[in-house]
């Protein structure tokens, strides 16, 4: 799968979409298909805020368990609900119906990747 | 890294593969682990068990010699027969778990863990005499098909009737030139059979199963949810040198009279029980993380063996080895990193559906 271009990237291998203010998060493409099939999800509840790669949340699979960390400053104001009740949405679309949370952007965005310079960090 | 003459098949078919005792195996395949563990649970899936190694134990009075080396019961063991045991230390503790097949009078075919191989020849080359014991691996290969579709996959490759094969039971037979053993075991809880056979055949016999509909290829990871779900114990996660049979739980097994090594200390549980658990939702635990005396603490009454999402039940399932004053517990708390997780106190297998034992005939 390509890495879609309007979006940011973590090395950590989460991506933000950004959205005036706000932004989308989930983990990326290569993520996911590192993980294998994911069977478990844990995210942050609205209202609790980051800081830019604090650990925000886990996604296990059946053979391995990883940490996601935050893109960027913020607050929390949405969760996947979906995604936690139905992990395979992650694998399926990492992009898409399976996003993780929204946040509310509190400071910059610095430090991440576009897609191509993403797709120099995605070596298994 | 060793590799099984499967290797490039998985490679050409994007398997991901892992390092496992030695050898890089496959682990999943396109589909994943959960595909191919539900489709080994409802129809038939072929697992590459090469790394497997086998020994020929034969030779005058090998039967004698062999009862005292291992924990199997041969005087019940009729030729056609195969049953599984230990191979124990002085102390009761386990080298290897292995299944031992009755060829032939002195005759026997020994099949244990890749991982193992080595520290297990040894110990049988002095306890049975190093002429009474080959390692064959180099020569042999193995492939699991497994599920309730097996045995309809096998009569239609073979043209031959199994269902008389009963459970544990094995017989020979030809194919394209081949002499297989075809066994009614495995490791998923599900009807099915593993095919020993010489290492030229593997492929042949590999890419023939396949064409066989609904086969399809299983990697290590679905047979390692699947063999947990039916609470089978995996050397050096249930079983390893530091437990006893008995604290493995698994001392109901040890029937035979013989006077074999390790026997009386086998059946005793010195300091730690192998408990059954279930979580209380999707998240799990894995080999090593502990077990914890109450939410909060530090202290801990034990360790997880095996741990994982029971992709056929839908929460966690784990396997601990837990302080003997502790085990009588009902309820146990898990720490996976900082989390903690409850648990309760179940019994294996966790999953109770599979067709391993189904009688056919």
């Amino acid at each position: 799968m390509k890495n879609p271009e309007n979006l940011l990237y973590a090395e950590s291998h989460e991506w933000l979409k950004v959205e005036g203010g706000e932004g989308v998060i989930g983990i990326t493409d290569f993520a996911q298909d590192s993980l294998g099939d994911i069977t478990f999800i844990e995210l942050p509840q609205v209202g609790e805020k980051f800081t830019q790669g604090q650990e925000m949340g886990t996604v296990e699979s059946v053979k391995a368990a990883s940490d996601i960390y935050m893109p960027c400053d913020c607050e929390v104001i949405a969760v996947n609900e979906e995604a936690v009740n139905n992990p395979e949405l992650v694998n399926k679309d990492p992009y898409g119906s399976g996003w993780l949370i929204r946040v509310s952007i509190q400071g910059a965005t610095d430090g991440l990747l576009n897609a191509q310079d993403y797709a120099g960090k995605c070596v298994h | 890294m060793l590799q099984t003459p499967l290797y490039e098949w998985h490679k050409a078919h994007n398997a991901k593969t892992a390092p496992f005792a030695g050898w890089d195996m496959p682990i999943q395949y396109e589909e994943g682990i959960l595909a191919e563990h539900a489709h080994t649970r409802e129809n038939a899936s072929v697992f590459d068990i090469c790394h497997m190694a086998q020994f020929v134990a034969k030779g005058q009075g090998v039967t004698e010699l062999l009862k005292k080396a291992i924990s199997h019961n041969l005087d019940t063991l009729a030729v056609g027969k195969c049953r599984y045991g230990f191979l124990l230390t002085e102390q009761g503790t386990v080298i290897d778990d292995l299944i031992v097949y009755h060829l032939d009078t002195d005759h026997y075919f020994l099949v244990v863990n890749a991982g193992c191989a080595e520290k297990d020849f040894l110990a049988l080359q002095e306890r049975l005499g190093k002429e009474n014991i080959e390692n064959i691996s180099p020569k042999s290969g193995k492939i699991d098909l497994q599920g309730p579709k097996s045995l309809e996959v096998l009569e239609k490759l073979t043209k031959q009737n199994f269902h008389d094969l009963k459970y544990f039971s094995f017989t020979h037979i030809e194919y394209k030139g081949h002499k297989i053993l075809v066994s009614r075991t495995g490791y998923t809880g599900e009807l099915g059979y593993e095919l020993y056979c010489p290492k030229e055949a593997v492929l042949t016999l590999w890419e023939d199963l396949l064409a066989v509909d609904p086969v399809k290829p299983a990697g290590l990871g679905a047979r390692d949810t699947l063999r947990l779900e039916c609470g089978l114990a995996l050397y050096g996660h249930e079983l390893n040198e530091e437990h006893t049979v008995a604290e493995s739980a698994l001392d109901g097994m040890l029937t035979s009279e013989a006077d074999y090594i390790g026997k009386e200390q086998a059946k005793i549980v010195k300091n730690e029980i192998l408990v059954p658990l279930k979580l209380e939702g999707r998240r799990t635990v894995r080999n090593g993380d502990l077990v914890i005396k109450e939410a909060g603490s530090s202290e801990a009454i034990g360790t997880v063996a095996s741990g994982s999402f029971a992709p056929s039940l839908g929460y966690a399932v784990a396997f601990a080895f837990v302080k003997k004053e502790y085990a009588d517990r009902e309820n146990f708390v898990l720490k996976a990193g900082r989390s903690e997780i409850a648990a309760q106190k179940t019994s294996a297998p966790f999953y109770t559906k599979g067709t391993a034992r189904i009688k056919l005939s």
